[in-house]
Parts: structure tokens; sequence; C-alpha cells
């Protein structure tokens, strides 16, 4: 047994990604070796061909992206992890993904850019590049665990809604989190939820590759199956086929847009601690989190209230919530190892008269509990 | 079925997407058709076959036949394959490229496959240029020639395909042309019956293009140039050096057994249960 199901272990943040997977049962993964990530795959090596699950190191990140896709078209539920460089090649892949509606899972242990930048040490510089970062309008769920516990959480939450919501989704833990070990009690298998891989039951000729509707996905046939389908990165009509028709592409980029926004109850995952009765938030995700809620108790002893607000899905962004909770207080502190990238979502979501005020660290250092508190009686 | 029909419309998804896109007296609809009847020989389910393709002209084959049908980016083709593989060995996987897409943009990927001997049969249709993007060259432009982006000649040395993948370790490597079609369904279904990455580089004309800026003629003409300029294998041993220096080999230039990566990771994944075993 690979995964000690309702037990307590000391794991690393990688090793609980690795394990997640396992838990959320990838059958198959595709990488190239980058720090700070390669934990993930050199478990995943040793694990794999344990249970007879097919595990290859490839010959860049393009072609792993590449083969995860052909793999989950196959029926194999898909995985691969990288960091910053290798995450900007994937981008093609990911695109296609997006646009063909096949689930994957893609990890990225952010770690210091641009280009080969900090290859040891922490950002969060890939929160946009995650959301944007490959061509062409297109829908995108990322998640950012902010311990140990949730690296194996999400990984399985990453596959399960990369399968409701036939797109690939992208798990964004920083190095620090990635690299960091703690006690953790393992979930009993029973009380973990798999989503397993849909298979449609419709007769073959009727069988459409993609859903007819604008907002819902259908269950993908695996080739082999039987239901033999057309894939393409052109734009296509709802068996696949290549069109230009406009009616047909309007509805094709109405359903992967929609798809997501429309059932955004089930994507929202966002975590507060005293928000309601304080004025003042810190807005923060990832492992400036752990940094947010040191600081709330160190404020505390100076008699002083501070919320936190923790986005764990960050694409798509809680909109709602975030104008709900935040748009009626005095301060927003958005303390983020990068030069501002989702503090712009929360300025975007509240009115002038709230003051969003930016906390950068682009050292390759943690932003400190310290760093906290200073900026909070700074504003306050 | 009625007799009238050639048996290869089994095998194209005829109602819904012709016409084809490729030009009058373009060659990959020959190769297309080589495909089928290589597909035929073996027998094979159309449920069980996989066509993957990358970007180009080529690479739009997929669409027109009836198989689980893959069109993937540009040059990652194998790569997409090589998933495909790895999750279900049962399926018989072949990708269908052209030069630029096999060569330039997915050579890693080429190479790689040829190294790992991934059980893959990759058809390479060597048309001397970018088609598609309209007559730009590529690796296997010969030199001198004209293109639109080498409008004084080319001055870079081309790949020669067949070399190149047998140093990189395919199992089976083969070149034809869509002249000597007979030859080139052998060479195809010789390719599907080896076990490990095999390769055929089937020579085709361009004439809307490369055919075009090189003044090369029409089809016809483009068609008799693939009879005129090249020989088989067999002939090298017949005519003299001078008779054959200048022109382009046919035949089957590897043809080796060896271990694929299917087989070998599934030996792997025997190994290590046995090590975790033997530790408890």
């Amino acid at each position: 047994m690979i995964v000690p199901w309702g037990e307590t272990r000391l794991v690393q943040g990688n090793e609980a990604v690795a394990l997640g997977a396992i838990a959320a049962g990838i059958d198959f993964f595709a990488g190239y070796p980058i720090t700070p990530s390669t934990e993930i795959a050199e478990l995943l090596a040793q694990y794999m061909p344990l249970l007879d699950k097919k595990w290859i190191q490839m010959e860049d990140e393009i072609a792993s992206v590449s083969a995860l896709i052909g793999g989950r078209l196959a029926g194999s539920k898909s995985m691969t992890a990288t960091s910053g460089p290798g995450f900007s090649l994937m981008q093609e892949g990911l695109g296609y993904a997006c646009m063909t509606e096949v689930p994957i899972v893609v990890v990225n242990v952010m770690r210091g850019g641009p280009s080969t930048g900090l290859p040891t040490q922490a950002a969060q510089g890939d929160v946009m590049q995650a959301r944007w970062g490959t061509h062409g309008d297109h829908p995108v769920i990322a998640l950012a665990p902010c311990d140990v516990r949730e690296c194996f959480e999400l990984t399985i939450r990453a596959f399960n809604l990369s399968e409701i919501f036939r797109t690939p989704v992208i798990l964004l833990p920083d190095e620090i989190i990635g690299h960091m070990r703690e006690r953790i009690v393992f979930p009993r298998k029973e009380d973990v939820h798999v989503v397993p891989m849909s298979v449609p039951d419709v007769p073959v000729e009727w069988y459409e590759h993609y859903h007819e509707s604008t907002s819902n996905v259908s269950p993908m046939a695996s080739f082999g199956s039987g239901y033999r389908y057309h894939v393409t990165g052109l734009m296509h009509d709802v068996h696949g086929f290549p069109t230009r028709k406009k009616d047909e592409v309007q509805a094709k980029m109405d359903r992967l847009k929609h798809k997501i926004t429309r059932r955004l109850d089930e994507l929202e995952d966002v975590r507060m601690h005293d928000v309601e009765e304080s004025s003042v938030v810190i807005f923060a995700y990832g492992s400036v989190y752990r940094s947010a809620l040191a600081a709330q108790a160190i404020l505390k002893k100076k008699r002083k209230t501070v919320g936190i607000f923790r986005p764990v899905t960050l694409w798509p962004f809680p909109d709602r919530t975030v104008k709900e909770m935040l748009d009626s207080k005095d301060v927003v502190l958005v303390p983020e190892l990068n030069q501002g990238q989702l503090i712009h979502e929360v300025e975007r979501m509240t009115r002038d008269s709230v003051r969003v005020v930016p906390l950068h660290r682009i050292d390759g250092y943690e932003i400190t509990p310290e760093e906290i508190v200073d900026a909070v009686l700074e504003v306050t | 079925m009625s007799a009238t029909i050639p048996y290869e419309y089994k095998y194209l998804r005829a109602k819904k997407r012709f016409p084809h896109v490729w030009c009058p007296g373009c060659g990959i609809g020959i190769v297309m058709g080589s495909i089928i009847r290589a597909v035929d020989a073996m027998g094979w389910e159309k449920d069980d076959i996989v066509m993957v393709s990358g970007i180009g002209c080529t690479s739009r084959m997929p669409v027109y036949v009836d198989f689980n049908t893959l069109h993937a980016t540009h040059g990652r083709g194998l790569a997409f394959g090589t998933g495909v593989k790895m999750a279900n060995p049962d399926l018989n996987v072949m990708a269908v490229m052209g030069d630029g897409d096999s060569l330039a943009i997915g050579g890693n990927h080429i190479i790689h496959a040829a190294r790992r001997n991934i059980d893959i049969t990759a058809v390479i249709v060597n048309n001397n240029n970018y088609g598609m993007t309209g007559g730009q060259f590529s690796p296997t432009t010969p030199p001198g020639a004209k293109t639109s982006t080498t409008p004084y000649g080319m001055i870079e040395p081309g790949f020669d395909v067949c070399r190149l993948m047998d140093g990189a370790g395919a199992s089976f490597v083969a070149r034809g042309t869509v002249y000597h079609v007979t030859e080139l369904d052998n060479m195809i279904l010789k390719a599907f019956m080896k076990k490990g990455f095999s390769v055929v580089e089937a020579l085709a004309p361009c004439p809307t293009n490369f055919g075009r800026a090189n003044r090369l003629g029409g089809p016809v003409e483009m068609m008799k140039l693939l009879k005129d300029n090249t020989i088989n294998i067999s002939q090298l041993k017949t005519m003299k050096p001078d008779e054959t220096k200048d022109k382009i080999v046919r035949g089957i230039f590897v043809d080796r057994d060896s271990i694929s990566y299917g087989d070998r990771y599934l030996a792997l994944c025997e190994k290590a249960k046995k090590t975790a075993e033997a530790k408890k």
C-alpha cells in the first residue's frame, strides 16, 4: 500500500502531491526533470511500476504535456509536474488541452523567475501565467495549496475537477510548500472522493465528442472504446471536425467559457478567518498565508484584530466573495511573492474607498510574519 | 457495399469530410491510399487504430480516415502518440507528418521516439518544403533550391531522413516515393508489422509551391522526376557508381529486431514488483 491511508506521517509537500496523484487514480505520468518539482517525478517513478501504471521521462516539457493529452485520450488519468521554465514550454499543450477539452493535471512548483531565475527558491510569479500563459481566450482552473496536507487533498481535487469540467487543472504550490515537511494525518480511503473517468453510454452513432449546449461537457470516450472521433486544435464542431461556421465557432467558445463560469459554486474555495469582524484584512495564498496566520496571532497580542482571506482556488478568481466580503473594508493588505499579480484582481473587485495595499518580496525568500505585522501597523 | 466502390472507401470518412484540402498533383493522397491498403492487409479493426499527426498539409490526413484520429500541435504528433501507446498498448498507433513537422519543429521528438523504440509507425511525407504556409524551406530542401524563404537558393544542407533514423535507433527504416506505389504499400505494410519504432519516408511532389518555385513542371513532370531521379537499393549492385551518384535510393535500409519500449516497460514493472516483494 503506497498511500498510508488513515496513518500519521512526516511528509514533504512534493511527496504529498505524488501520493495524492496515486490516491486520485493516476494512470500515466510524463515529465521532464526540473527543480524544485523533481521529487514528484522521482517518487512516481518508484511507485507507479508497482501498480502497473505508466511512467515516462520525455525529452522535454512540450513532449511531456503532449504525451499527457494522448494518454488521457487513450483512457489514462494523466499528470505532470514542472516549474516555471518548464511551465512556459507547456503552455502550447495546455492550450491544446483547453481547446480539445481533455482533462489533465499540471503541477507547477513555483520558483523564482523570470527565465532560469532562482531554481531553488520560492516565488508566486506564475499566477498570471497560469491564467493567461497560453494564447487565445481560454478557461483555466488553478489551485494553490498552503500546506502539505493540502498538497495531498488538492492534487486529488485537481484530478476530480479536470474530469468534471473536461479541462486542464493547474496545481500551484510555491517552492516553500513543495519542499517543506509536516506531520500530516492521511484521511481514510473511504473518506476520499475520487471522480472516475466519464464513459459515454449513448450508441456509437449518436456520440458527440463535445456537448451541444453552450455550458455543459459530455462524457469523453477513450480511443479504442469503439467510439471513433476526431480531435484537433483547430476550431471544431461537436464531432470534433474543423469548422469556420460562425454559429459553431461561437457555440464552442461560449461553452469553453460557460462550462466554468456557470458552475463557479463547485469551483470556488475560499477560507476566511475573522474577516467579518475586521476592518483590516490580509489577502494571502500559498506559503504567504502561513505567515499571515502567524502575523494575525502576533497582532492579536497587540490587541489588533485583522482578518485573513485565502483563496484556495485562484482561477477562476472568487469575484463574488471578494466583493461581498472585502468591498466594505478599510484596508486589504495583499502580500505576494511577486511584484503584484492577484492584487489587481482584488482591486478590480473592490471600490476606491478600500485601500488595497501591496507587500512584495521577490528576493527568493519568504514573507515573514514580522513583515506583515509591520505592514499592517503602518497602514492602520 | 457495392462492388464498384473501391474498398478504400471503407476506411474514409467519405460523407462528412470531403473534398480534401490538398492541391491538384499533391502526393499526400497517394500516401493515404498506401496507408489504407496496408491497414486493410493487416486486418486491423478501425476502432483499434489511432492516427496522430502534427501540423501541415500531411498532418491534415487524420480528418479523412475513419480511425481514432488526433490532429495535434506542430511537431508533437509522436509525443501525443507516445502517450496514446503508453496508455493503451493494444492500440495500433501511426503518425503521419511532413518533413518540416517531423524534422524541424518535431526533430527532438522523432529522434527520441526512435531511440526509445516506441511501437509506433511514422510515415513522413517529404515534399521538400512547407506547403501549407506557402512554400518555405524545410530541413529537406535540397541545397540551391528556391523556396519563398530562399529566394537566392538554399544554403543549408538537408537531412537524410533514413540515415538520421538509423542512427537514432529505429527498428525499421525505408524510403519510397508516391510514384512507386506498390513498393510504398509494401514498405508501410512491413513497417506496420514491425514491433518497435518504424519509419517510412515517402517522397512526394508539391507542384503548387516547390515545383513552381524551381520550375520543375506540373504534377506529371514532377512524378516523372520521382521515377527518373530515384533507384531501388538493389540497383546499386548492378549499376555503375557514376550512374548512381546523383540518384536518391529507395528501399528498406534498416530492419532489425529489438525490444520495443512498451515491452521493456512491462518487464520493468515485473522487476519493480519482485524487488518490492523481496524487501518485505
